[in-house]
């Protein structure tokens, strides 16, 4: 079974929605005996880190998610659920869940003023390039967009965690991955039928 | 690169498109929801929904067509028209829409786009700006003055003023529809566009002209937009989405090619 954890944060239901419409059946829970239950975990967010944080450690979901990470069983993070399990996010200074080394930071204002004139957030759509396969983006083309809506972005501490990286004025990693955690920026049930096949290949990942 | 976006626009009243939609052949499509997949499947980067169902105990049956969108299509989608107040956001939020957009409500109580940033993030809330061109004046030195009502009611409010008011009360993006240009098919509103656009951080979606891809292309470079609302030119099939991408690819306008 997949677990959506549930945590008071934002896009819990179009990730839903995006399972059902591939035919995986799942359960929505911030029960941490169900949520050992499960197969594969997602953690999706759509918020702020500072407030997440707090629902999290009341809801001790940050000590089961450590634990979840340590059985090697599959886990997925989304957005929010990206950036808050590095150690630390420069979003409201907040201290993290701290699964992988490194540190969420907000993209700099020079951006802005460059030549492009870019917006923060960053919304819309834009690529990623894959520096190594992996069973998560297989079946889904190099030309593939994804859905992105941030202002905050992943920075792992060690770059063997970095899985793609996408471009916005500079550089930034746009998917991790660390042994049996696979988690990116950008809103994969947002994001069309490349999207989609990333659900569905997580949600077939096994891991030996 | 970030890829501009291309944004269909769908106008529904009591839970049908105002126009039928014409799609391959001479099928005529009045169900927002299967004009929402076709263009789905089109490769629109995102929909919006402008509610202009007048009488309010028919809004539940927007609220029943936002859910059905949001279990047929993967891309985000956007409802305006109508939202008074946080109850209204909460409701489209809650069907499933990614962003709502306040226009009128929010030029009569501002503190709504604050409220609906807090409670839903920046993200979920698109400011929507009618705008019309007036004479420079002390009052409205840009120009450009925030209408309501379709046009027919002038405000008094600036309308780049109106823009970075909005930035800063948490508005996530802007979208800006130009009352002049609007319906004639002869181009954006470059002038007013890049204005606003070079003025605020967030997104801006281009509203009000488009009637072919050159349209798109100036809007998109000259207007500095960050993305272009069409209507008219899709929905008559003058255009498919695929053609006006290929269009401004040729242009060396990165838009989303694979879907």
């Amino acid at each position: 079974m997949i677990a959506i954890i549930d945590y008071n944060a934002g896009n819990i239901t179009s990730v839903a929605r995006a399972l059902q419409n591939i035919g995986q059946d799942f359960l929505i829970t911030d029960n941490t005996k169900k949520l050992d239950s499960a197969s594969h975990v997602i953690f999706p967010g759509v918020g702020a880190a500072g407030e997440a944080m707090v629902y999290l450690r009341e809801k001790k979901l940050d000590e089961w998610l450590k634990r979840w990470f340590a059985t090697g069983k599959p886990l997925m993070g989304i957005c929010l659920g990206t950036q808050i399990i590095l150690d630390y996010s420069e979003e409201n200074d907040t201290s993290c869940i701290g699964l992988i080394a490194g540190e969420t930071k907000r993209f700099p204002d020079k951006l802005m003023s460059g030549n492009e004139g870019l917006k923060i957030p960053q919304m819309g759509w834009n690529s990623v390039r894959l520096l190594r396969r992996h069973p998560v983006f297989d079946d889904v083309s190099p030309a593939a967009e994804f859905y992105f809506v941030h202002s905050y972005y992943p920075a792992p501490a060690d770059e063997a965690a970095i899985l793609g990286v996408t471009e916005y004025g500079m550089t930034f990693c746009s998917v991790l991955a660390k042994d049996n955690l696979v988690a990116m920026q950008f809103h994969p049930e947002k994001s069309g039928r490349p999207g989609l096949q990333i659900l569905k290949n997580f949600c077939a990942w096994r891991l030996s | 690169m970030i890829s501009k976006r291309i944004i269909p626009c769908l106008d529904v009243r009591d839970g049908k498109l105002t126009k039928g939609i014409k799609f391959k052949g001479n099928v005529d499509i009045g169900d927002p929801v299967e004009a929402a997949r076709e263009y789905y499947e089109q490769g629109a980067d995102e929909i919006v929904f402008y509610d202009i169902t007048a009488s309010s105990d028919k809004r539940n049956i927007m609220i029943d067509v936002v859910r059905r969108v949001a279990e047929t299509i993967f891309i985000p989608f956007s409802v305006g028209g109508g939202i008074r107040n946080l109850d209204d956001m909460r409701n489209v939020i809650h069907a499933g829409a990614e962003k709502v957009s306040v226009n009128s409500a929010a030029v009569e109580n501002p503190q709504i786009i604050m409220q609906g940033a807090k409670a839903f993030g920046s993200q979920c809330v698109v400011l929507g700006m009618d705008v019309k061109q007036v004479d420079v004046s002390g009052r409205i030195p840009s120009g450009y003055e925030i209408v309501v009502h379709g046009g027919r009611i002038f405000t008094g409010i600036d309308a780049l003023w109106w823009a970075k008011q909005a930035e800063n009360l948490g508005a996530g993006e802007i979208c800006l529809n130009s009352i002049d240009a609007d319906g004639v098919q002869t181009g954006y509103e470059l002038n007013l566009t890049r204005l606003i656009s070079e003025n605020v951080h967030i997104p801006v979606i281009a509203s009000g002209g488009a009637g072919k891809p050159e349209h798109l292309a100036d809007v998109l470079t000259k207007g500095k937009a960050d993305a272009a609302l069409i209507a008219s030119m899709v929905h008559y099939r003058t255009y498919t989405i695929a053609e006006i991408k290929h269009y401004l690819s040729a242009k060396q306008i990165k838009t989303r090619l694979f879907w």
